[in-house]
């Protein structure tokens, strides 16, 4: 398998093709138990431990649907504007591997409980583009392959394999969209932002933790590139588990690059599944996708027909929390913040970090003047995430308490930040334990006063002529004395008391 | 052969709860039975002694200690090996279950256990239930009791013979075109279908998940009544049960057997009868409807044209579905393991294991299946299957307008000699011509015996009733049985040919 392939520059191609896209995502439901089964789902538990006869698919066991994840896909259905089925089935997907229990999926096919739907994402600049979305249906995830031997980690070189079925059986909704076109050199940015966007959305229905890291989303991004936007669609790629924002972003870029590599060579691209590896940032070619792959679809005949109740979809609608876009005009005119702000704000995952650090008490304008400003530039230092950082929304509430009550003034809260980044715990602590209260006892400062003036006799006489301009060489000399720790607006009130007066 | 093992089930059970007998003592007559027997009829695959006096102590202890305790408590049961056990081996009749234990009871055996009849064993049957013969078992041949040389019937030619044989005066048995109906009527005893949903299929090794339904195998419509109750009901572990209480069966069986059938309307199948069914089959078949109609019923004659394509849509159905629950079984996780020396890759094994632990006639039915499945043949073949078994339906919906039980002979032929149509899978199909459409439809049939043909062999006759309304089976049945015992001067099985007992 070679990995030497031409790439063609991203502007180049996309100045001669137009890229079209279509994205699968799985979603891993967040429900106590499986999709059929009774054996409890968590993270990180000892390798088949979480299964029962029916996810391990031992003889005589037979599936039961699992009500709240029918629940939760019927949320998510509404939630991207779908029309609920009247009725729909599971069918069987058959093939034989050996993280499938049954040798089968159970999935939905022709009949997906959700269907005829769109999603409208914001890009960073806050264009709005309109996804839509093909079907949302339900399926159970397979268990999960360890290859052991060989250098890779893949099954090629492997001595043998180990299988872990905890995950089999675990509820997934696999949302498909419809073609993505009109994106141009944005397709890139547009499958990023989608997945970015669903991801809020599972979060805000609570149907799911969506964590990237954990595999809870997933997403499949299919390329294709066509001449124009009049000619017809090209031969597609599908790139399977691309599991970052950024992945996905790159992912599509590479095949964008790749594919136009391929057409300018006068090739066709060849319709399959690719690998993305995430270290090189490539794709490479998986299994060919052929005629060959039959899955033999036909209706699960161990379960009956899902009709979910009108009333009760009705109610689930009713019952639909706020969805992150309509969450996000809310916020902005309750903070008042430019549309520029507050693109930046969410741009930078700082939406519940601000709204978090509010409700700590904090204004808005703080709280944005704090997490964008100090705290972004020591996240992009460190090359994380704002909310990775080691501090939390109530102790910037609490910092900010601090400088509005006047106990530190601006200079000292960005000591106390430091002080509560490096882990000497709560503002309250570090003010106490590095001393960085203001001092604001007049003794200790007319000390400082007088020690300056008597220090600087050619600018106290200019002063009492009653030239102002120097009072800030004395101001600065007592904050010097003081370690920054006066408050620069008392001190010069005593300056003017202790010279005029 | 003791008095114990005569006993229909009700009668031991109302010799156990008068404290006359013991479940032990029961229990080890039976166990004796078949110690004795079962060298020539090979009813069991498996023999549970241990387990089976266990349990019949433990119901002698609770019955001395005052317990309320369920009917049919202490009274020994038979069980399919297709019904998966907790702790006991469980086949399938396939040399690719060979050895596997399982690690949990179907819902009808946590019923069973949980009412105390003491398990005595395993049936034997038909590779995975594919067979009316019980000799694709990979285990050997089980034999007629009436005629050793000759076939049990099939797929649960086990539980019918060991019930036969009074090696066990109850069994189970599952039922996917006649694997309960076909063995009970070639072998003279009962057996019954239940309306598809009516008794859990959770624990049941699936054939054809849409048409399986597991029932009883008794020697008298009573003792079926009696099982039927006692497994049937709802599961919230199998979707395609129904969520509704069973009708009474067992006053439907009491009533029957006393109350005569004045203002029944008993229906018979045109399409059922006449040409490929032997002429002692027929015979036997026109003396129990007189007899019905001298009890009071009225005997109309029922025309349900689509039956004719039963057989082709249910050899469409079954084995697509069976392609597919078949899948499983690859070596991965349980059962047999077959490890080919070169490049063992998982795939390589799963060829190796199925190409080894399957038979004949389970590769066959799995090529089928797969083939009806492929992309391009599903709707000519499974969708167009789909649709008969739809016609099929409405025949029965016309017919139960007509009538309130229809009845034909259950299977066309008495029981053909051990090999005669194994290399023929065609004629061996056609023995559930009659008992297929009630599977296709979801609709419950019983099989009791009505006489012997000119070869002296048992002759099955076929009530089926509509969907939900088992307990038709049970009154129009009991009243037959009744009245049919009364002309022969007692059980038809009283006239089967002594076994040599060792």
């Amino acid at each position: 398998m070679s990995t030497q392939v031409d790439l063609v520059d991203y502007d180049e191609a996309i100045a001669r093709f137009d890229p079209v896209i279509g994205i699968e995502v799985h979603v891993e439901l967040g429900t106590r138990t499986k999709m059929f089964d009774g054996a409890p789902v968590s993270f990180g538990a000892e390798p088949n431990t979480e299964v029962t006869p029916v996810s391990l698919g031992l003889p005589g066991a037979l599936p039961a649907v699992n009500g709240t994840a029918v629940e939760y896909a019927v949320r998510i259905g509404l939630a991207l504007g779908c029309s609920i089925a009247e009725s729909c089935r599971f069918a069987r997907k058959n093939y034989f591997y050996p993280d499938v229990p049954k040798n089968f999926q159970t999935s939905q096919y022709d009949e997906p409980i959700a269907y005829e739907g769109f999603l409208d994402v914001e890009l960073e600049d806050g264009t709005v583009f309109r996804v839509e979305i093909e079907r949302a249906h339900m399926e159970e995830d397979a268990g999960k392959n360890t290859h052991v031997g060989g250098a890779t980690g893949r099954i090629h070189g492997a001595e043998y394999s180990l299988v872990d079925y905890n995950r089999a059986g675990i509820p997934l909704v696999e949302i498909v969209t419809k073609p993505i076109v009109g994106a141009g050199e944005r397709a890139p940015e547009v499958a990023r932002a989608y997945v970015q966007t669903l991801r809020d959305i599972f979060r805000a229905l609570e149907v799911s933790e969506a964590r990237m890291e954990r595999g809870n989303v997933r997403a499949d991004v299919n390329v294709s590139l066509r001449a124009t936007p009049d000619s017809p669609l090209g031969t597609r790629t599908e790139t399977k588990n691309v599991n970052s924002f950024r992945s996905i972003e790159r992912a599509v870029r590479y095949e964008v690059s790749r594919q136009a590599a391929v057409l300018d060579a006068g090739a066709s691209v060849v319709q399959e599944t690719r690998h993305w590896h995430e270290d090189t940032g490539i794709t490479t070619s998986g299994r060919v996708k052929s005629d060959a792959e039959d899955y033999r679809y036909f209706p699960e005949p161990d379960l009956v027909p899902i009709v979910p109740d009108r009333a009760w979809v009705e109610g689930i609608r009713a019952a639909l929390p706020e969805l992150p876009a309509a969450r996000r005009r809310r916020l902005q005119g309750e903070w008042g913040y430019a549309d520029a702000e507050m693109r930046d704000v969410v741009n930078a995952g700082a939406v519940e970090l601000i709204e978090a650090t509010v409700a700590a008490g904090a204004s808005p304008a703080a709280a944005r003047k704090w997490w964008m400003g100090e705290l972004a530039r020591t996240a992009k230092q460190q090359d994380v995430e704002l909310a990775e950082l080691p501090i939390t929304p109530a102790q910037i509430g609490a910092l900010q308490g601090l400088v509005d009550s006047g106990r530190i003034n601006d200079k000292l809260a960005r000591q106390v930040l430091e002080g509560v980044l490096a882990g000497e715990g709560d503002p309250e602590s570090v003010v106490v334990a590095r001393g960085l209260e203001v001092v604001s006892d007049d003794g200790p400062l007319l000390a400082a006063i007088d020690e300056a003036l008597a220090a600087q006799p050619d600018v106290a006489d200019k002063i009492r002529s009653g030239n102002l301009g120097p009072v800030g060489a004395i101001i600065g000399a007592v904050m010097k004395a003081t370690r920054g720790q006066a408050d620069a607006g008392r001190v010069r009130e005593l300056v003017l008391e202790r010279v005029q007066g | 052969m003791s008095d114990l093992t005569c006993l229909t089930a009700a009668a031991l059970a109302e010799s156990l709860a008068a404290g006359e007998v013991s479940s032990v003592e029961a229990t080890q007559a039976h166990l004796d039975r078949i110690g004795a027997v079962d060298h020539a009829v090979h009813a069991f695959l498996h023999v549970s002694t241990d387990e089976a006096l266990a349990t019949a102590r433990d119901v002698d202890e609770r019955r001395a200690r005052g317990e309320q305790l369920h009917a049919l408590a202490g009274v020994p049961i038979a069980v399919k090996d297709v019904v998966v056990t907790r702790g006991l081996p469980t086949t399938a009749g396939s040399r690719i279950l060979e050895g596997w234990v399982p690690p949990y009871d179907a819902t009808l055996v946590e019923k069973i256990k949980a009412a105390g009849l003491p398990i005595l064993g395993k049936t034997n049957m038909d590779e995975f239930a594919m067979g009316s013969s019980t000799e694709h078992s990979a285990y050997g041949n089980t034999h007629n009791p009436w005629d050793l040389d000759r076939i049990p019937g099939g797929s649960g030619g086990g539980s019918a013979a060991a019930v036969g044989a009074y090696e066990a005066p109850l069994a189970i048995g599952t039922d996917t075109g006649g694997s309960i109906r076909q063995p009970a009527a070639v072998t003279g005893t009962v057996g019954v279908k239940p309306t598809y949903g009516s008794v859990s299929r959770y624990g049941l090794i699936a054939l054809a998940s849409s048409l399986d339904q597991a029932g009883p195998v008794t020697r008298t419509v009573l003792d079926s009544a009696l099982l039927h109750e006692l497994i049937g009901g709802h599961d919230p572990r199998d979707s395609t049960s129904i969520a509704e209480p069973l009708p009474a069966l067992v006053a439907a069986a009491r009533r029957g057997a006393t109350a005569g059938l004045s203002g029944v309307r008993v229906g018979v199948i045109t399409e059922l009868q006449g040409e490929g069914y032997q002429p002692g089959v027929l015979a036997r078949f026109e003396e129990s409807l007189e007899l019905l109609r001298g009890a009071g019923a009225e005997i109309v004659e029922v025309s349900c044209p689509h039956f004719t394509y039963a057989l082709a849509a249910y050899y469409l159905i079954l084995p697509a579905e069976a392609s597919s629950n078949l899948a499983k079984f690859d070596g991965m996780r349980f059962g047999l393991r077959v490890v080919p020396e070169d490049n063992p890759t998982a795939e390589r094994v799963m060829a190796a294991t199925r190409g080894q632990g399957f038979g004949d006639e389970v590769k066959r039915r799995v090529i089928l299946g797969t083939y009806a499945l492929s992309a391009g043949y599903y709707d000519a073949y499974y969708g167009s299957a789909q649709k008969v078994r739809t016609l099929i339906q409405r025949d029965f919906d016309a017919a139960f307008a007509q009538a309130d039980v229809l009845v034909s002979p259950t299977a066309p032929t008495t029981a053909f000699k051990l090999g005669e149509k194994l290399d023929d899978p065609l004629a061996m199909y056609l023995n559930d011509v009659a008992t297929i459409p009630a599977n296709l439809a979801g609709v419950p049939g019983l099989s009791l015996p009505a006489g012997l043909s000119d070869d002296g062999l048992p002759v099955g006759f076929q009530v089926l009733a509509p969907a939900k309304a088992d307990d038709r089976l049970y009154r129009v049945g009991a009243a037959l049985e009744a009245m049919l015992e009364n002309t022969w001067g007692g059980p038809l099985l009283a006239q089967a040919p002594e076994l040599e007992t060792r």
